[in-house]
């Protein structure tokens, strides 16, 4: 029961990870791929109906990792407290910039928000990556189970380590790379003429940095967290999350090169979802591994009682298979290149 | 300040600024869908304008409700750790709910409902104006009920080492304090939503621009409003009442400023609480009210502060007992305004009484403070309660965050807000000086002159 709550907790992550990514992504290079307002507008466009959504992937995420596994909740949302909270903070930033941009045509209004919606894009991608770097890495538990970690210590993996440290910067830095790759191909898939071109352009370069990147955090996660090849050498038929996202990699690079930008995109889903998929099953059943002096938080240790999470099923599944059909609905509505007539964004 | 002050300084807060926001998109949801529907029925242009300058409202304090909602759902984990190990397992669930059966929904056709009125057509469009009723709706049910199991808990066991399982979804989502809770916040939002429209409608016809539809708005906005008003004081605001006496009988005692025990208990409309002394001063009290609207026998005895040990005592007496004054002087203030303005409507007066047109241009803030002060009343009326009975709000804080980490976000939060707040302001007067009928799209000379030959 607990570990069907893990693997659903994992995918509404996942999910969130490849729905948000593309628009944190897209916001990352707002400056870089589109200079005039009009280009501005037609990246806002490509992402406008779809933001607000894909942020609710994590809401549900967080509401579903809550009710089951209530432990997991408290001692990581109380111990990355800081960190959190300038997510938070950058959430908000960045949900007014989107919605508050087009309201005023302005030579002042549109570019201070433009900067601020691509700061708070920017800077959310990269603690991302550094807030899974943080969950690998594990965090010094004590025997109830809480901790705190601050924002930064001597930058170094050891017993008192930040949030910030040499190897969660180095997660950090290759989800802000993945999640831009991911966003210049969304962009590319969605728009036209000088942006388009622009985001091809900037997805080329990216994949050598995600392909560095990758390899640095495959190596140095290795090293860090010796539980993760453990239960990669445990588990032979989990291999598959690793060369899933080899493949994606591997069919980014094709896409590129043909120009089929949605095929670019798709490739770039199955990289990132192999490399969360792939972090979730290396460090199962631990959901946060400890770096002393008290146990790791796992799955069983965790979880809310049996009745709870039995009841949860009940609604949980229909409730999402609903979910999934607006979400199908919305971008079904929402295909093909984004056009500037008409109201919006 | 302690870490304790800080945290729920910091809640308070951010969850009285987030409120401001969902309870106007909660009555503007149902208000807007009247005006669609009116639009689809009569196939008039100016229902469609009306609902289409509404949503413009919506959409701008629906993008400030959901990103100052956000960090309410991270809070409880942050600042509330004890808190929801504890309880995580009853009310994650309804908090969960509220993301997977609401927020979808309203996600994914919000964008629609703003921006695809010409792509949908009309029906389709009343569609999107529907599934933002029912999903604004919904998530305040989850949400509510998510507060109502923490003032009355049902439907759980407590198990050894104090965790707290969750045994009946039914009793959760059925618990009886959840659906007179949910539906006195409903109507208290519609009645936000009523004063919206009547003091921005009451506002075109006094600067004379727009005045159709400053009449359409007030007309709406007072119509629905007065019968909102009436039935938020009876029967919901009376049931809401005598269940705080059957469930917290010391919050009761508190709320109605009562420190003795006694037969013939007095209502008091006006007075100072002194906790110290245990008086009431300077009060104007209406004799044995109290116990005939309690429990609708004159003489009944009520239990005053003094029938409970100080410990259980809510730790705030005087801002319980002024926050629940303030909601109930309000509620009946609202009927008065809105029952003299739907008269003078019947009668036709309406609108040649600019007085009547000031009072309800002027009367847009106190819907809020009496929503916050409803909000305030129930939960310092929990207190010194997290869960009633279960928990203490001492017990429930983070043991690993500092008042100096509180304290940074706490002053954080509330230069944040104030930025909102303000830009929030900025862009809906924006809205409102553009107009529903377009008058202000173009200063068109050519029209004014149209106008006045005319």
């Amino acid at each position: 029961m607990e570990t069907i709550w893990f693997w659903f907790v994992a995918f509404l992550l996942t999910v969130y990870v490849l729905l948000d990514g593309f628009d944190l992504g897209a916001g990352a290079l707002h400056l870089v791929v589109a200079r005039t307002d009009e280009e501005r507008r037609s990246v806002l466009r490509s992402i406008g109906p779809v933001w607000d959504g894909n942020e609710v992937w994590l809401i549900a995420g967080g509401g579903t990792l809550y009710f089951a596994f209530p432990a997991l909740y408290a001692s990581s949302f109380s111990g990355f407290y800081l960190p959190l909270m300038l997510v938070l903070w950058l959430l908000v930033l960045r949900g007014i910039s989107i919605e508050f941009r087009s309201h005023i045509e302005n030579p002042v209004w549109a570019p201070f928000w433009d900067v601020v919606f691509a700061g708070a894009s920017l800077l959310l991608a990269l603690f991302l990556g550094a807030a899974l770097g943080n969950v690998v890495r594990g965090v010094p538990l004590g025997e109830a189970g809480w901790f705190f970690v601050p924002l930064w210590t001597d930058f170094l993996v050891g017993p008192h380590p930040g949030v910030l440290d040499f190897y969660t910067l180095s997660v950090g830095l290759t989800a802000l790379a993945a999640l831009a790759l991911h966003g210049a191909l969304w962009l590319s898939h969605k728009t036209e003429a000088a942006v388009q071109e622009r985001a091809r352009g900037v997805a080329g370069r990216l994949w050598w940095a995600v392909v560095g990147g990758t390899l640095l955090i495959t190596t140095l996660t290795w090293w860090v967290q010796p539980l993760v090849p453990r239960h990669l050498g445990e588990r032979p038929w989990a291999w598959v999350f690793p060369a899933l996202a080899l493949f994606g990699l591997a069919l980014v690079r094709r896409a590129l090169g043909a120009r089929r930008d949605l095929q670019g995109f798709l490739g770039s889903c199955a990289y990132l979802a192999g490399m969360l998929a792939s972090a979730a099953i290396g460090l199962y059943p631990y959901v946060l591994p400890s770096v002393g002096p008290g146990p790791g938080l796992t799955v069983h240790t965790a979880a809310a009682a049996r009745s709870g999470l039995a009841i949860g099923l009940a609604w949980w599944i229909p409730g999402m298979m609903l979910a999934l059909a607006y979400v199908a609905f919305l971008y079904r509505r929402f295909r093909g290149k984004v056009s500037l007539e008409g109201e919006g964004y | 300040m302690d870490a304790l002050t800080v945290d729920r300084l910091q809640f308070a807060f951010t969850v009285t600024f987030h409120y401001l926001f969902p309870q106007l998109t909660m009555g503007l949801a149902l208000l807007i869908l009247l005006l669609e529907t009116q639009a689809l029925r009569t196939g008039e242009e100016r229902w469609e304008r009306a609902a289409r300058f509404w949503a413009k409202i919506f959409g701008i304090n629906f993008a400030v409700g959901v990103v100052t909602g956000i960090p309410m759902e991270f809070q409880f984990g942050t600042n509330w750790a004890v808190f929801s190990k504890a309880a995580g397992g009853v009310i994650g669930q309804t908090l969960a709910m509220e993301g997977v059966f609401a927020f979808f929904l309203e996600s994914s056709f919000l964008g629609l409902f703003l921006f695809g009125r010409e792509k949908l057509g009309k029906k389709g469009h009343w569609f999107t104006a529907l599934a933002m009723f029912l999903g604004s709706w919904l998530s305040g049910y989850f949400i509510v009920a998510t507060d109502a199991w923490m003032q009355h808990p049902v439907g759980h066991a407590v198990g050894p080492g104090g965790a707290i399982t969750l045994e009946s979804f039914r009793g959760l989502l059925t618990n009886s304090w959840a659906i007179w809770q949910y539906l006195h916040t409903m109507v208290g939002a519609v009645i936000t939503g009523c004063f919206a429209l009547a003091a921005v409608g009451a506002w075109y016809v006094l600067v004379e621009r727009e005045v159709a539809y400053g009449r359409m708005f007030v007309r709406v906005g007072v119509l629905v409003g007065v019968v909102a008003s009436v039935v938020q004081l009876f029967p919901l605001g009376d049931i809401q009442g005598r269940m705080v006496a059957d469930h917290q009988p010391p919050t009761l005692a508190a709320m109605e400023g009562l420190f003795r025990t006694g037969r013939g208990a007095p209502l008091a409309i006006v007075g100072q609480p002194d906790v110290a002394r245990g008086e009431l001063d300077n009060q104007l009290i209406v004799p044995r009210a109290l116990s005939f609207l309690t429990y609708r026998r004159w003489e009944a005895e009520v239990k005053g502060l003094d029938a409970f040990p100080e410990q259980d005592w809510p730790d705030n007496i005087p801002l319980l007992y002024y926050s629940y004054h303030i909601m109930v002087g309000l509620g009946t203030l609202f009927i008065a305004i809105l029952a003299w303005s739907a008269f003078s409507l019947w009668r036709g007066t309406l609108f040649e009484s600019r007085a009547s047109l000031w009072l309800l241009m002027l009367a847009l803030p106190f819907p809020y403070i009496a929503n916050t002060a409803g909000w305030l009343t129930a939960e310092l009326g929990r207190q010194p309660w997290l869960i009633w009975g279960l928990m203490r709000t001492s017990q429930g804080a983070s043991p690993t965050v500092s008042s100096g980490n509180g304290t940074f976000t706490l002053v954080g939060f509330m230069g944040l807000y104030f930025v909102l707040g303000v830009l929030f302001i900025f862009l809906v007067g924006r809205e409102i000086a553009h107009g529903p009928g377009g008058e202000g799209e173009t200063p068109a000379p050519s029209d004014e002159l149209a106008g006045r030959q005319a």
